[in-house]
């Protein structure tokens, strides 16, 4: 289904073999076979030089409804502590592009009591209409009453598009609405585009560790769906004189979670958020031990920024498991990204490949991380830093 | 504490190397194994039935192969395995894979708890978890990294935040998903392992499940690929000579340069 | 080679394998620096249901013979002698229970070291009855229905960490020899208490304590066998059990020579990998033929073992010689091949050869060994004539 081999033509000449990025294909008495693991991404349509794979036009799964009875691009603008996360503008700043290529109007979809304020700072953010759903019981999150309002309100106003951060809060209830609305969701992009001629959403992600990448679409059903990496896009200037009109509404029940949230700790270290932080100095095996993340400290602060840590560091006990950056720890995406002592395993590159500028500091000149730096220093981490904290500390007088 | 587990076969990203000439995968040879942080999730349920009694199921969805992460679980100490294995589960996205997880788990009497581990490392979604405790109709919760206590039908947790963790209870039965920092999963065990390898997996087709087709496999799912590309070559990889003093100052500069200090 | 190994043995040392891989080799070097008792790894083999391989499975263990244990022991002892020694050492106090105990003395005891959840340790060695077990000097009296037990051993394996202890001790010290008592003692009996922690050239993991007997108490039940048999209780112990050392040697070879091959591929001198010079193949090779050749001899030996035969003592022994004077010399070999990076503690060689020294001592010194090889010489060739 959806993917054929023409046999007649195949020549088992394996170039799809190499191209398939699931491994999906094999060569049986010199013809390709296309297995189970197929996710009909075409890359082998592509590949092949005689033609001879054709990917068939059968829509799988019926349209769920009207496409077009869906219409309005939403963010959804989270909050903690009654302040809306930085996050949620870079959606505002992108989903304002996005609105304009379509035609259609960007709201934003604000949960709590007492965020008028910040309803306001939405829409100077770029929002032509802020829903606010206004009760007290939604200042804190639960996933199950998250996952129950924003439904609900996507089942009333059918919006075509819904964007969300890829926070944990994000992750963790935006798929529970995409699973009740029967819709398509696409975890942690990085790029997004329209198709206009269909009104598609282009939703661009990295996959197995950040080696592809893929854009998935969502053909048949509404809205469209997607978490998006915090730090990628561009948020745009706040103009305070723009319009918008803030529809105030209560929940259609009174929310009752089946979740109590009894403490919020904020852990020491971790005061500041990795995840938003806008220069991140991550260190790796070659820092040696705790002393030379003692050093990496140090030259965070003379830029303002925090300290990062890969696996190894971690596990060796050398930081503390928040700082964890990677395919086991967090994803981030920080204007500048140093690494020293770090040799750049792929589950490691996962987590920060998408940061806007990344120097690399490794003695090894071989090292993978040089493959994704803008800028390497072949060198003694333990000469380079202190050299680069001094240099940082003169220039700023 | 009746307890399942959601599991996942994928490649091992461990052994996937970088061709540096194309920039693609090397996946020859790549060998399956259980999904990393699902291993956290068999731990704590075994852990939690070690504590409290009762009875720990793995799931997995996948080929006929997938019977292989059931033996890896048995090995190290879980009862009873369910294979949910048929055609028409193939590409699946995270929507129907959700759905056809939670038709299994409704085969299960009496369930506590379903843990997952955070994401699967070959698609890094983290939506199977969430989707399952929709399509069941429990309570979830995401990211939890210790629990502190069970009883009186709920359980208390922490769960990891960007800038700390959260103390919550939730009633039970609930879904969540756990982080590595949980626990670190025990070894397989000398009784497991011959127990594994005398495990018979019978698998559950659609039809034994009683799945509704359209949600099931690709025609159950609403997203579809339709583009996968080698990212663009990150990275001027513009290399600082000189000594140390010298590095430092041209990076320092080409920082200043393109404003980012 | 290929051994013929059962499926159930292939499990064994696979399961033992990644345990040394995963959880003993990169924390063997902190250990031994900070000379502490690996309880983490024990606990890891505990759950992995190694500490019953042959305790029968009446008792809670896997049913298995010595060799099952000897398979575990070389594959934790390629990663590290002085975490497997603490596990092998276990077996060791289990044997007089296992050999000597009656069915309820079995109930009680095995099913805890079977599973792990009690570590074991034998106590025969004192200050002056090392290789001379008949200078013990420890006593046990009877009294009522309780033993009164008095005394030192020295250098115990497991001491303070282990639950459960076989001890020799005389209840009639009279006849000598044939004066000799086992008994169990439990840790936390009163009377019972541990001498310090020794400080050791090698194995500075495993626990090295004396075991102080004053006036300590234990209920008449405790004695294994019957009075008297004591070194006859401690003699097909040892019998037992040093294969197991064999199978150490065996391990901490296998474990240099890989060191010291890996290194040779790597190390570059005169334009060349030094594994290129024949120099230094012709050491690899020697020392990949005796550790192979040490193998061969303790699997051949344990197997002989689990036949049940009559007579082990001399097959025994020349497993525990021959591999243990192998090891020491493939571990020397290896600091020689890493050359001065050999002799530094950040390359595990050093650790290796320091660690090999204790096969050619403990459990009966080789010179002991070619003692008991040479008797059962005499004894074969005086039974012939007759």
């Amino acid at each position: 289904m959806g993917i054929i081999v023409k046999v007649d033509l195949c020549t088992g000449c394996e170039s799809c073999v190499n191209e398939c990025p699931f491994g999906a294909i094999e060569i049986k008495d010199d013809v390709a076979v296309i297995g189970d693991k197929c996710n009909l991404c075409g890359a082998c349509v592509e590949a092949c030089p005689v033609y001879a794979i054709e990917m068939t036009e059968e829509q799988a799964g019926a349209p769920a409804a009207d496409l077009s009875a869906y219409q309005g691009l939403w963010i959804f603008a989270e909050q903690r502590v009654g302040k809306v996360a930085p996050v949620a503008y870079e959606l505002l700043g992108e989903g304002r592009r996005l609105a304009d290529a379509l035609g259609t109007e960007l709201s934003a979809v604000l949960m709590g009591a007492g965020l008028d304020a910040e309803a306001k700072a939405l829409i100077e953010g770029g929002a032509d209409r802020v829903y606010l759903v206004d009760d007290a019981s939604l200042n804190e999150f639960h996933e199950d009453t998250y996952a129950s309002v924003l439904s609900d309100l996507i089942e009333e106003y059918k919006p075509e598009i819904v964007l969300a951060g890829a926070t944990s809060i994000g992750r963790a209830y935006i798929p529970m609405v995409a699973t009740k609305v029967r819709t398509g969701l696409t975890a942690d992009c990085t790029m997004l585009g329209v198709d206009l001629e269909k009104r598609m959403l282009l939703q661009t992600r990295p996959a197995f560790g950040g080696n592809i990448m893929a854009t998935i679409v969502c053909p048949g059903h509404r809205p469209q769906m997607a978490t998006i990496r915090p730090g990628v896009l561009k948020r745009a200037a706040a103009d305070p004189a723009r319009k918008g009109e803030v529809v105030k509404s209560v929940p259609r029940a009174r929310l009752v979670s089946k979740s109590k949230l009894l403490e919020v700790i904020e852990e020491a270290g971790h005061s500041i958020n990795i995840s938003e932080a806008e220069v991140i100095v991550a260190g790796g095996r070659g820092m040696g031990g705790e002393k030379g993340f003692a050093l990496l400290k140090d030259l965070a602060d003379a830029l303002g920024g925090v300290v990062g840590a890969t696996r190894a560091a971690v596990d060796s006990g050398w930081m503390p498991y928040p700082h964890q950056i990677g395919q086991t720890g967090r994803t981030v995406s920080p204007k500048l990204y140093i690494a020293c002592g770090i040799s750049g395993a792929i589950q490691h590159l996962a987590g920060m490949q998408s940061s806007d500028v990344i120097v690399a500091i490794n003695k090894d000149p071989n090292a993978t991380i040089f493959n994704v730096a803008d800028y390497g220093i072949v060198g003694d981490v333990f000469e380079v830093v202190p050299a680069l904290i001094k240099k940082l500390r003169e220039s700023r007088g | 504490m009746n307890i399942a587990v959601c599991v996942k076969q994928v490649p091992d990203a461990s052994d996937v190397k970088i061709d540096k000439a194309t920039g693609t995968m090397v996946r020859d040879g790549v060998p399956s194994i259980l999904n990393p942080f699902d291993a956290y999730a068999v731990e704590e349920a075994i852990a939690l039935k070690e504590k409290h009694g009762g009875n720990v199921t793995a799931l997995t969805m996948g080929p006929p192969q997938a019977a292989e992460v059931l033996r890896h679980v048995v090995a190290m100490g879980v009862d009873d395995v369910m294979l949910l294995s048929d055609r028409a589960f193939a590409g699946a996205d995270t929507w129907a894979t959700s759905y056809t997880l939670g038709l299994g788990l409704k085969r299960l009497d009496n369930l506590d708890l379903v843990i997952c581990g955070k994401q699967a490392i070959d698609g890094d979604t983290a939506q199977v978890g969430p989707g399952v405790a929709v399509n069941l109709g429990l309570p979830f919760v995401a990211y939890v990294r210790k629990v502190i206590e069970v009883g009186g039908g709920k359980m208390k947790v922490e769960r990891l935040i960007e800038d700390g963790y959260e103390v919550v209870e939730v009633e039970l039965p609930a879904v969540i998903t756990v982080v590595k920092e949980i626990n670190s999963p025990r070894m397989p065990s000398l009784k497991g392992k011959m127990k594994a390898k005398k495990l018979e997996v019978a698998p559950l087709s659609a039809a034994d499940l009683g799945a509704i087709l359209e949600n099931i496999g690709l025609p159950g799912s609403p997203t579809k690929v339709v583009k996968v590309f080698s990212p663009p070559p990150k990275g001027k990889r513009e290399t600082l000579v000189g000594t140390p003093d010298e590095q430092v100052s041209a990076l320092v500069d080409r920082l200043a340069g393109i404003k980012v200090i | 080679m290929d051994y013929f190994l059962t499926d159930e043995q292939q499990e064994i040392r696979a399961l033992a394998r990644q345990i040394a891989e995963e959880k003993v080799k990169p924390v063997r070097a902190e250990l031994d620096e900070k000379e502490e008792f690996p309880w983490e790894i024990m606990k890891t083999l505990a759950q992995a249901d190694l500490f019953g391989l042959y305790i029968p499975e009446e008792y809670g263990g896997f049913g298995g013979g010595s060799f099952d244990n000897c398979l575990a022991i070389e594959e934790l002892s390629k990663a590290c002698i002085g975490v497997s020694v603490s596990f092998a050492a276990s077996g060791l106090g289990a044997y007089p229970i296992l050999l000597y105990g009656n069915d309820e003395q079995k109930k009680k005891y095995l099913p805890r070291i079977a599973s792990g959840q009690s570590l074991a340790a034998f106590g025969l060695t004192e200050a002056n009855a090392g290789s001379d077990a008949g200078g013990t000097a420890t006593t046990a009296v009877l009294d009522g229905n309780e033993y009164i037990l008095n005394g030192t051993k020295q250098w115990i394996t497991n001491g303070g960490e282990a639950e459960i202890y076989s001890v020799i001790a005389m209840t009639n010290p009279s006849r000598g020899g044939r004066g000799a008592s086992a008994f169990v003692v439990e840790k936390g009996t009163p009377g019972f208490s541990f001498g310090k922690k020794e400080k050791k050239m090698g194995i500075r993991s495993s626990a090295t304590t004396e075991l102080v007997f004053e006036n300590c108490r234990i209920p008449k039940e405790n004695l294994l066998g019957r009075e008297g048999v004591g070194f006859m209780v401690a003699m097909r112990t040892l019998d037992k059990s040093r294969p197991g050392i064999g199978a150490q040697a065996v391990g901490l070879a296998a474990g240099a020579l890989e060191e010291s091959v890996n290194y040779a591929r790597e190390r570059r001198q005169f334009g060349s990998p030094i594994i290129s010079f024949q120099a230094v193949q012709h050491m690899l090779a020697d020392m990949a033929t005796q550790t192979e050749a040490a193998r061969a001899l303790v699997y051949a030996v344990a197997r002989y073992l689990d036949s049940d035969p009559k007579e082990i003592s001399k097959a025994s022994a020349m497993s525990k010689l021959f591999s243990s004077d192998v090891a020491m010399k493939v571990t020397v070999d290896a600091v020689q091949i890493l050359g001065g990076y050999g002799y530094m503690r950040e390359y595990p060689v050093e650790k290796m050869m320091r660690d090999a020294k204790i096969l050619q001592i403990y459990e009966g010194t080789n010179q002991i060994q070619r003692n008991v090889i040479g008797a059962a010489l005499i004894k074969e060739a005086a039974g012939k004539k007759a």
